[in-house]
């Protein structure tokens, strides 16, 4: 009964959706207050449907109806309950009611939180977002419905959630990515509204700059999380592998890391203004391209969601209805857009752009490595993969000048910066960074290794740059902590950007370099070295879980004499699917993981066991936190609050005319 | 021309030279490290499309079912070999290391590695899906070609579930 109201509760929230998506866009062009007053309210009222709709399938799970055919087939009635909540977004159709979800949320939000901002606009937004939500939500309602009911024969048990997902990993991974996602819709549904009106102004870009930072922050700790959930989850230690549906990821996040860059320049200089509307339609439009190769299952990839062909078809109709779209609006509104600013080949505004550069850059290999096997398939040249040796190459080679750019860009003038004046701080830092991390390298790595070398010098450049900048700001007699105080929160939070960046990049480094991985056989009492350690395998037993059985495995490593952890590494066979699943054990460290996991057995007490010794392997997560902390300084600057609490302007003529 | 039209000028045609440099960087990269897909009869006959045939020595990937009771294992170490089937002809895979946990005798896997011998593959990697029912959509479609209505067809249709 529940879900039946879940389900008209989600047929109604697509006709608010239609309503949202005309009544305040049609009032802006006539000027009709009433109407552009409706957009608020109608986005909050999707919300609370798409919410109720939502809870209803949770409860759906909880109570093991087994009458949708979604909850039989995604769960099972001795799923322990937490699991049972997280596999609403197990598969693709409740994993797409997330994302509507998420998308209506963020619409209530920009509702609640936007009040300094004229009404014209507002309504345009929202409406925007009131469109995406429609094609949406159409297409879970026609495509891939989760109320979708077996009745009147229906399963006594489910088919158990996918063991892999049963893991605190995926129960935050999803909400977390598609939040990024979809927050991008919003940034998205700005960059339209100020084309419409083509008034894109510093206000605009103010007004834009804290919702894609939150946008770029949920997207960078879900793909962090998605990084770690796979390094323990999937058993074979790695922590990126440029599967299709991790690009799918990652292309958004470097199209919204330009995006937040150039809406910062156009925020305090007046420039870049097409280029920020063109990042900000890329972001939203790069999320939808892989919600695409997730969904319509083109791609080979380990994230293999359902494959239906209709499906794919919507998700490429409605992409290219928006793609299309917003590029013929922009060709169309664009060149009427002018940039005031002027500057000099030499300033932060060049350092800036040209970083921009390098992200789309990187955003179009990935972009074609991704695709290009599509293409290659279609064009009837036969079936090729593009492997992790071409993304490993062109991105080893686009993070040297992106890396030294980001060191500049901070230190320099906006407007003209003589490089005179940079040349001692700058030859300071690469002199320092460049002995620093050679010396670090051959102290306690090897010579030889130029990458980690190189990796340690890259994260100590930025390192220093940054330090350098902030020092900067001490002027006159002021002491250092007194200027440490008066700097502005979105200045800090560049601080930890760029910081938590150095971060991540040293890990990559270090780990990619210096891991040290041995497939072997083993027997209970055979002990193995390990980078220094010794791992003994001490003894294996029989497991009872609450939905599966298998076999536990007691690792315990030593270092000389001195017992340095106790590892507990599963082989689980899960009993309504039967598959078998390998848990990973793992001595966590910050300068050091090890890694133990059970492979197959090999008859008797013998079984392949995987060792890893995985160095700086938390830095690479440690870093985006960093930086996502960052970005939440940011979000929190004076400034924006400000905005917020101005009264809310009255609308003229000409604003709604505009 | 003005001096601002000269700068812009400058600007463009450095930012089309560099955007040329990188394209066909990415392009010549790319075709140095793409892997082909061959099935078992690929091997043998050469590619459906092109009827061109792996040449010793060349990376690949290959997928196809693995033959019941072809699986040989090393009493000492974890090499492994085992045999790979589609359409008829059998195509040996030597590995080093642990298979997936997914590995069975009967199902499809795909493998990347090096062609060693005429039908023989030395694998450095090896996949199989985490779905039971899943199988690599290439292999599915090189499987289901000679079983209609056998496993590759089904799980051609049922690639659901997994995340």
């Amino acid at each position: 009964m529940i879900a039946e109201w879940g389900h008209i509760a989600q047929i109604l929230a697509l006709i608010v959706g239609v309503l949202l998506a005309i009544i305040p866009m049609v009032g802006s062009y006539r000027g009709w207050l009433n109407w552009m007053q409706m957009a608020r309210p109608l986005a909050q009222l999707q919300f609370l449907l798409v919410a109720i709709a939502f809870a209803a399938l949770c409860y759906a799970f909880v109570q093991d109806d087994f009458t949708l055919s979604y909850v039989a087939q995604n769960s099972n009635s001795k799923l322990p309950w937490y699991y049972k909540v997280s596999a609403v977004w197990g598969a693709h159709e409740g994993s797409l009611l997330l994302w509507i979800l998420m998308l209506c949320g963020w619409q209530a939000a920009v509702s609640i939180f936007s009040r300094a901002l004229p009404l014209v606009a507002i309504a345009r937004v929202l409406a925007v977002m009131g469109m995406i939500s429609v094609g949406f939500l159409a297409f879970i309602q026609f495509t891939s419905n989760p109320f979708e009911t077996l009745l009147p024969f229906y399963p006594v048990d489910g088919r158990d959630l996918n063991p892999l997902l049963q893991d605190i990993g995926l129960i935050m991974h999803p909400p977390m990515l598609y939040m990024g996602y979809v927050g991008f819709a919003v940034a998205f549904a700005f960059a339209i509204a100020a084309l419409l009106s083509g008034q894109l102004d510093a206000a605009w870009a103010r007004w834009s700059r804290p919702w894609t930072l939150a946008a770029w922050i949920s997207l960078t700790i879900g793909i962090a999380l998605g990084s770690w959930w796979a390094y323990y989850e999937l058993g074979w230690g790695g922590w990126w592998f440029w599967d299709p549906v991790e690009n799918a990821s990652f292309m958004p996040w470097l199209a919204g890391t330009a995006l937040i860059h150039s809406l910062a320049v156009c925020e305090k200089r007046g420039v870049f203004k097409l280029w920020t509307v063109l990042l900000a339609l890329s972001a939203f439009s790069l999320s939808l391209l892989g919600t695409f190769l997730v969904r319509s299952g083109v791609l080979v990839s380990v994230h293999a969601f359902a494959s239906d062909p209709s499906r794919g078809l919507f998700i490429l109709a409605f992409l290219f209805l928006v793609v299309g779209g917003s590029l013929a609006l922009f060709a169309w509104k664009g060149a009427a857009i002018k940039s005031r600013g002027q500057y000099d080949l030499m300033s932060r505004e060049t350092l800036l752009l040209g970083n921009n550069l390098l992200l789309v850059t990187a955003t179009l290999v990935v972009l074609v490595g991704t695709i290009w096997p599509l293409i290659h398939k279609e064009i009837g040249w036969g079936t090729i993969s593009v492997g992790p040796p071409f993304f490993n190459l062109i991105f080893s080679i686009l993070i040297v000048p992106f890396v030294f750019l980001l060191g500049v860009g901070p230190l320099a003038r906006w407007r003209r910066q003589p490089i005179g004046q940079l040349r001692q701080k700058l030859l300071f830092a690469i002199g320092l960074s460049v002995s620093a991390g050679i010396l670090l390298n051959a102290v306690f790595g090897d010579v030889e290794h130029f990458h980690a070398a190189l990796g340690v010098v890259m994260g100590l450049w930025v390192v220093i740059c940054t330090i350098q900048e902030i020092l900067a700001n001490q002027r006159g007699n002021d002491s250092l902590i007194k200027a440490l105080g008066k700097m502005s929160r979105s200045h800090w939070g560049m601080v930890f950007g760029h910081l938590g960046f150095a971060i991540s990049v040293i890990g990559i480094a270090l780990t990619s370099t210096y891991t040290t991985e041995t497939d072997v056989r083993m027997q209970p009492g055979d002990s193995q070295p390990l980078a220094g350690y010794t791992v003994r395998f001490d003894q294996v037993g029989q497991l009872q879980g609450p939905n599966y059985r298998g076999t536990g495995g007691e690792f315990s490593v030593w270092d000389g004499d001195r017992k340095v952890a106790q590892l507990h590494a599963e082989k689980r066979q899960y009993l309504a699917s039967g598959s078998v699943m390998t848990e990973a054990a793992i001595d966590a460290g910050l300068f050091r993981d090890l890694f133990v996991a059970l492979g197959e057995p090999l008859g008797g007490d013998a079984w392949a066991v995987r060792l890893h010794y995985k160095p700086f392997v938390r830095w690479i997560w440690l870093g985006a936190l960093v930086m996502s902390f960052g970005g939440a300084l940011s979000i929190c600057d004076r400034r924006y609050r400000l905005a917020r609490r101005r009264q809310p302007s009255q609308i003229t003529a000409q604003e709604v005319a505009g | 021309m003005n001096p601002r039209r000269k700068k812009r000028l400058a600007t463009t045609l450095a930012v089309l030279v560099g955007l040329g440099v990188a394209v066909g960087f990415v392009l010549f990269s790319m075709t140095q490290n793409i892997d082909l897909f061959y099935t078992p009869s690929e091997i043998i006959n050469g590619k459906n499309e092109t009827g061109v045939k792996p040449q010793i020595g060349q990376r690949l990937r290959i997928g196809g079912m693995v033959l019941p009771g072809s699986v040989r294992r090393d009493q000492n170490s974890l090499k492994v070999s085992f045999d790979l089937f589609d359409q008829g002809p059998l195509v040996t895979i030597e590995y080093d290391g642990i298979l997936p946990d997914l590995f069975r005798e009967g199902q499809g896997i795909v493998a990347n590695g090096v062609l060693t011998g005429p039908t023989t593959i030395k694998a450095h990697e090896v996949l199989a899906k985490h779905d039971e029912e899943y199988m690599p959509p290439d292999v599915a479609e090189a499987v289901g070609k000679v079983h209609p209505n056998g496993v590759g067809n089904k799980a051609a249709e049922q690639t659901g579930g997994a995340y």
